[in-house]
């Protein structure tokens, strides 16, 4: 069995608004700090799990996305894998 | 309907699980049982209320732990069956969560906890959970929520409206929902979600009764 650190990262979809990314987007700018477009708030989960292999890991990680970490109704997710 | 009996599915955080037997049991006598999420006989309930308050503290998003408990698993069989499911607030979201409703409950627009009376236009009566008269009906139901902006797709909202699935708008959105969306049902029209609190409206002494049509719909078969 081979060990992998994985870093999901949930985000709501484009066209989602989110109330909590503006509201942190205006205390930015009410901090001084110039320029910003976009402010966007997302999740992001650290999983250590193991496996036989990474198609095997990615396969369980993709049902967990899918299923569990993100509603794709309101969410996209990605993630990075890494062996340990 | 003597023996006709409604569950109340009870989950670490439920909070209107008493409020609705209240309204069931005080207001129309209609026969409760509580039942734990971690059952999934379903076999002595005629038909189901899944009550507000915070299942599993709403990790991750609200409703989305919730899913995964055993009566929800059991809820499948039920609704295919035809037996009637009502969802409230937190209820809602767990039906959306599941798959049972299509869309989601995100964040309101404003970013407040609301709590208030909203009014509401009865916009479908499928599945006889509201009162939908010749002309347009209006009632007024508490809302309570912090998550109550009701989210879909253009296809989804169109489907929803072509097959008459809106129960309920507001008249004047509270939340930012789509299409003022407060309310929706499944196709074949027995289960209901909705963020406003019929229960909580069912008794002149605390400020209306707009929630008993939609409590007493429980019993139609």
């Amino acid at each position: 069995m081979e060990q992998f650190a994985v870093k999901v990262f949930v985000r709501l979809r484009p066209s989602v608004l989110d109330p909590a990314g503006e509201a942190t987007k205006s205390a930015s700018i009410k901090l001084g700090a110039e320029g910003i477009k976009s402010l966007r708030i997302g999740k992001m989960i650290e999983v250590k799990i193991e496996g036989n292999g990474e198609n095997e890991v990615r396969e369980k990680i993709d049902l967990l996305c899918d299923r569990l970490f993100a509603n794709t109704v309101i969410e996209d997710y990605e993630y990075s894998l890494e062996k340990l | 309907m003597d023996n006709f009996t409604v569950g109340i599915v009870v989950f670490p955080g439920s909070n209107c699980d008493r409020d609705v037997s209240w309204a069931l049991e005080g207001c129309l006598d209609i026969r409760t049982k509580y039942l734990w999420h971690e059952s999934s006989d379903l076999s002595d309930v005629d038909a189901i209320v899944l009550p507000g308050g915070f299942s599993y503290g709403d990790y991750l998003r609200c409703g989305a732990i919730a899913r995964f408990s055993p009566l929800i698993n059991a809820l499948d069989e039920f609704v295919k069956s035809g037996k009637r499911v009502l969802g409230i607030c937190n209820g809602f979201q767990i039906l959306t969560e599941s798959g049972f409703l299509p869309g989601a409950l995100v964040a309101n627009k404003n970013l407040n906890f609301i709590c208030d009376d909203v009014e509401l236009d009865i916009v479908s009566s499928k599945g006889g959970w509201f009162n939908n008269g010749d002309e347009k009906q209006t009632i007024k139901l508490p809302i309570a929520h912090g998550e109550g902006r009701y989210h879909c797709d253009s296809d989804t909202l169109k489907k929803l409206i072509d097959n008459e699935l809106i129960a309920l708008r507001y008249k004047n959105n509270p939340n930012g929902s789509s299409f003022d969306i407060a309310g929706i049902t499944n196709e074949k029209g027995n289960v209901l979600g909705l963020m406003p609190h019929p229960e909580r409206a069912c008794d002149e002494t605390i400020g209306g009764t707009d929630g008993l049509f939609t409590l007493k719909s429980l019993i139609l078969k």
